[in-house]
């Protein structure tokens, strides 16, 4: 029973209840909205334990939806997508709460919002048919755009657009690049169909066109994840957002991209994937978005920025994660998923909730609060560290598994990205350097107040995760390693898998 | 049902919606020479033109519904699904426009009943137009319903932006009628016939057309892409719509060139399916339309000619269909069709409720602020937006992407990349709309207090905005529709029972 209406109620769940916030009034908005997310994550919580590691796609339902063109609503999840499910079901009522006074205009309509963003991200990650992912995908596209154009910063009306076109120019693409496939199964098989395991299964034969085809999904999965020249977006919107859209941005939407490069473009277009010059050019762009990453972020004078430069870094660890297809690195590449969430998440409600006391995010608006704000500096100095991986957080696990698993297929690539875990160590320790120690010049921050109970509650549940992933990962590896040996010999014969060369 | 056209009866009754709305047109144009002064009798003319197109619709559905259908032999009037469901669409695009026109015809001083006479006057053409089977009946249609809305396009006539509309649709107009007359002309020396189903016999028995023929086609393609207002033809659209009164503009931007867009498939595949010759040319109108058409809409200010041109991107889409020609791309064309009436009217509507004396000064910029005070106004508008962006969850959505299925399904692979990549050109001005109502603040306080519709436009817009959004989620009856609609174009008739 549960097995088959959960994924069905957690898309259903938060559509519903944003409908009915946006009835409510102001004042009890976030009340209703902080309870819808927290039912929303009780729903999800017993996916943990009932989630058969060994056993392939679970919690699958499937019925016809628009008959004529073979649409379904399939839903599933498997070990990739299970903890990118519970990564954003467990973000949500964090997300709430940690807008609670931030949010101060149109409540209504942002609570609804982040709800019915709710139901697109999980549509996201469960949809086991390509045209239900790309209205999912789009969903998702219409609230972030109203969040981050309505109570972003001043420059959000820039950064809304181009978070929009950006996303959009790569998704229609990929729709045509859908289309092509649904009509090449169709006419080799008959059934005309846009379920998933369906059009995996014809996808061998399809020759030259695959190429073409690859480089539509590839170009819509690379801007979500951003790859390197086509990250401009990023900082822009990061930086807009107010802190709940930040925080879903980096946390959930980003893994949009890397999660769409592991379901899709890597089984669908093998061939392609592994192509000696096309593993060059992703290898090559993923240590620019490590190195150049960090060295941009670097010399940010924005707390904003900076952490959003860094994203950029840890999602080139994804990127070569993946692409080294082993298993250490598969499975490295969908923890630091899950680690830059919570990390980099816990930044960005840190760094709101200073903007919120001293309106300002300039690095050097700071300086030597560790005295007025112990806890803060604490917490910022644990999360931090998690965030330069850190041995004993979570951050150091992914990071290590990736490096370890790719050293094998890519030695001199590897040894080069090892620089960018020296450079997240410089620029995020000389950020908190600068932001808690340092003398403290600057009269206005002596009157600053320390965390209150409300931000505990938002920060504590991050951390515990974050301690929790950095000594036991195994429960997570465990989940992982079926779903990700299942795509390496999808990808390679299995003699390969053991060597680990191509 | 089969209608033989041999006998009076089964002839009249291919007719049956024609002779409805001919009757009821009539009968208002009886009404509005005695009553012609107050505001009640435009009420009551207007609330009789509804009755006239519901009586219409019914009739039509009742030919629809007892499956009537031409035995299979060549008629100078179509009987198939293909002109049933165009019909609703004529109906819907009319009534829709009856709603919005209630308020503005008043508030605008426009106490002109005539106006709904000739609303049903170029609603009935365009009836002609989709039931044509023969270029004459098609050229008929055509002229009933251009010279009803030259005249609409000027009803406004203290306004000198409204006659040059008016003006300028009327010369360019009939130019564009003495094309598509001469078009005939040729296509009738070449093959002795106006009847489509046999030119399209005698263009396959020729096998390689004769120049004439190719000529004929020419001018019958150029005449076509004036009334959609395709690219390079397009250039009369946007001051035509820009000064014709709002609701007269909606009308055009639906209705018009919904009904030549049905009678080019009609004759497209019909008389010239063996012709390969317009493949090409439509494919490259169909790709200069939709780039020109949004790189127009890119650089507008005023919304009404930002819809105007958008209208002409639109035009680009729906020719992507034709190009992709078979049974696919006529019902993607029905589906796109019927979505676009509803988006496009729905944007309209919003218009008449912010703008005045005759809407052409309302920037975009002017809906700053507009989800403050009016929240419904301002989702419909979104809602429509987003329709028009072809987003996923409107009906807009599955318009084009049933368009991009004809194109790949066809091998126009190149063809459905354009498509997408103008889409994301036409984001750059769908959404400032979006934008300027509900991330920017409202210039001063309480700006769109007279922002309103009354209550028949608020119906209006309610029938437009669940009609988007339920065709977005739940197609499946559309398609259905639509798929037999398209079946009906691409029938073959059997044209040995009446040799030339």
């Amino acid at each position: 029973m549960y097995a088959r209406w959960v994924l069905t109620a957690l898309l259903a769940w938060p559509l519903l209840a944003g409908l009915v916030v946006l009835l409510l009034p102001a004042r009890v908005a976030k009340y209703a909205a902080l309870a819808a997310s927290l039912v929303e994550f009780a729903i999800s919580v017993p996916l943990w334990w009932t989630f058969a590691p060994a056993g392939g796609m679970q919690f699958v339902a499937d019925h016809t939806w628009i008959a004529s063109w073979g649409i379904h609503y399939t839903v599933g999840i498997d070990g990739i997508s299970l903890f990118l499910v519970l990564l954003t079901t467990f973000l949500m009522p964090l997300s709430i709460l940690g807008s609670w006074s931030y949010i101060t205009k149109r409540e209504t309509g942002f609570y609804a919002l982040l709800l019915v963003l709710t139901t697109g991200m999980i549509g996201v990650f469960v949809a086991l048919d390509l045209f239900l992912f790309y209205v999912m995908w789009e969903l998702m596209l219409i609230p972030m755009y109203f969040i981050i154009g309505v109570w972003g910063g001043d420059n959000r009306l820039y950064a809304a657009i181009k978070f929009f076109i950006y996303t959009f120019l790569g998704s229609l693409l990929m729709l045509v690049a859908i289309l092509v496939l649904y009509l090449h199964a169709g006419r080799a098989t008959g059934v005309y169909s846009f379920g998933y395991a369906h059009l995996l299964s014809q996808v061998k034969d399809l020759g030259p066109t695959a190429w073409w085809l690859f480089g539509a999904f590839f170009l819509a999965f690379a801007i979500k994840v951003p790859i390197f020249p086509l990250h401009t977006w990023l900082p822009d919107a990061h930086v807009e957002a107010p802190t709940a859209g930040s925080v879903i941005l980096a946390g959930v939407l980003l893994k949009m991209g890397t999660y769409g490069f592991l379901r899709f473009a890597l089984p669908f277009f093998p061939a392609v994937a592994l192509n000696q010059s096309v593993q060059l050019v992703i290898v090559i762009l993923s240590l620019i978005g490590i190195i150049y990453g960090g060295l941009v972020a670097m010399v940010q004078p924005d707390l904003k920025k900076l952490i959003a430069y860094s994203s950029v870094a840890h999602l080139g660890f994804v990127m070569l994660g993946i692409w080294a297809l082993t298993l250490q690195s598969v499975q490295g590449a969908l923890l630091i998923m899950i680690n830059h969430g919570i990390s980099t998440g816990a930044l960005f409600f840190l760094a709101g909730m200073i903007y919120e006391r001293r309106h300002s995010r300039l690095i050097e608006a700071y300086g030597g609060i560790a005295r007025v704000v112990p806890l803060f500096a604490a917490i910022l100095t644990i999360v931090s560290l998690s965030s330069i991986a850190l041995p004993g957080t979570n951050g150091f696990v992914g990071e290590f598994l990736v490096l370890l698993g790719s050293f094998r297929t890519y030695p001199i690539a590897t040894a080069l990205a090892t620089t960018g875990v020296i450079v997240a160590a410089a620029y995020l320790l000389t950020a908190l350097q600068r932001v808690i120690y340092k003398p403290l010049k600057n009269p206005e921050n002596e009157k600053l107040t320390d965390l209150t109970p409300r931000e505990l509650a938002v920060l504590i549940p991050l951390l515990v995760c974050i301690l929790w992933v950095g000594i036991y990962p195994k429960p997570f590896l465990q989940r992982m390693e079926p779903a990700a040996r299942a795509l390496i010999e999808q990808m390679r014969p299995p003699a390969a898998v053991t060597a680990g060369k191509p | 049902m089969r209608l033989d056209p041999s006998s009076y009866g089964d002839l009249l009754l291919s007719l049956l919606p024609e002779l409805v709305l001919t009757g009821w047109a009539l009968v208002l144009l009886l009404f509005v020479a005695w009553r012609h002064r107050t505001v009640r009798d435009l009420r009551i003319a207007g609330w009789l033109t509804l009755l006239a197109l519901l009586s219409t619709a019914i009739a039509t559905w009742w030919l629809w519904w007892n499956r009537a259908g031409s035995p299979g032999i060549v008629t100078m009037i179509a009987a198939d699904d293909f002109r049933w469901v165009a019909d609703w669409v004529f109906l819907g695009a009319a009534a829709l426009t009856v709603l919005i026109s209630f308020r503005y015809l008043e508030r605008e001083q426009l106490l002109v009943p005539e106006y709904y006479v000739l609303l049903i006057f170029g609603t009935l053409g365009m009836m002609v137009m989709a039931a044509g089977a023969d270029l004459m009946v098609i050229f008929l249609g055509l002229e009933l319903m251009s010279v009803a809305v030259y005249v609409l396009a000027g009803l406004d006539r203290r306004r000198a932006r409204s006659a040059e509309a008016a003006l300028k649709y009327f010369l360019l107009g009939a130019f564009a009628s003495g094309f598509l007359l001469y078009g005939i002309a040729l296509a009738y020396g070449a093959t002795g016939t106006t009847n489509l189903s046999l030119i399209g016999a005698q263009g396959a028995i020729m096998g390689r057309p004769s120049v004439m023929l190719l000529a004929g086609l020419a001018l019958l393609i150029v005449g076509f892409a004036f009334k959609i207002a395709a690219v390079p033809f397009h250039m009369w659209a946007p001051d035509v719509y820009d000064g014709s009164p709002t609701p007269v503009t909606a009308f055009m931007a639906t209705g018009v060139k919904a009904a030549a867009f049905a009678a080019l498939f009609r004759v497209l595949n019909q008389a010239f399916g063996p012709v390969a010759a317009w493949h090409d040319i439509l494919w490259w109108l169909a790709v200069v339309t939709m780039i020109g058409g949004n790189l127009f809409a890119l650089g507008q200010r005023s919304l009404k000619r930002m819809l105007a041109y958008s209208s002409v991107a639109h035009a680009g889409y729906l020719l992507v269909a034709v190009t992709a020609r078979g049974a696919a791309g006529t019902s993607a064309f029905l589906v796109y069709v019927i979505a676009y009436t509803l988006m496009s009217l729905g944007a309209f509507a919003v218009l008449t409720a912010k703008g005045r004396g005759g809407e052409s000064d309302v920037m975009i910029d002017d809906l700053a602020g507009l989800a403050g005070e009016r929240p419904w106004l301002a989702f419909a508008l979104a809602v429509c937006m987003l329709s028009l962006l072809g987003f996923p969850g409107t009906a807009g959505f599955i318009g084009k992407w049933y368009i991009l299925i004809a194109a790949t399904s066809a091998g126009q692979n190149t063809l459905a990349a354009i498509l997408v990549l103008t889409s994301v050109v036409s984001a750059g001005y769908y959404l400032p709309v979006i934008m300027a109502m509900y991330m920017k603040p409202q210039p001063v306080e309480h700006a769109h207090v007279d922002v309103t519709l009354d209550r028949w436009g608020r119906t209006a817009l309610t029938v437009v905005v669940v009609g988007l959004l339920l065709f977005g989620v739940w197609p499946n009856r559309l398609l259905d529709l639509a798929r037999s609609a398209g079946e009906g174009v691409h029938a073959p008739a059997r044209t040995a029972a009446y040799p030339p």
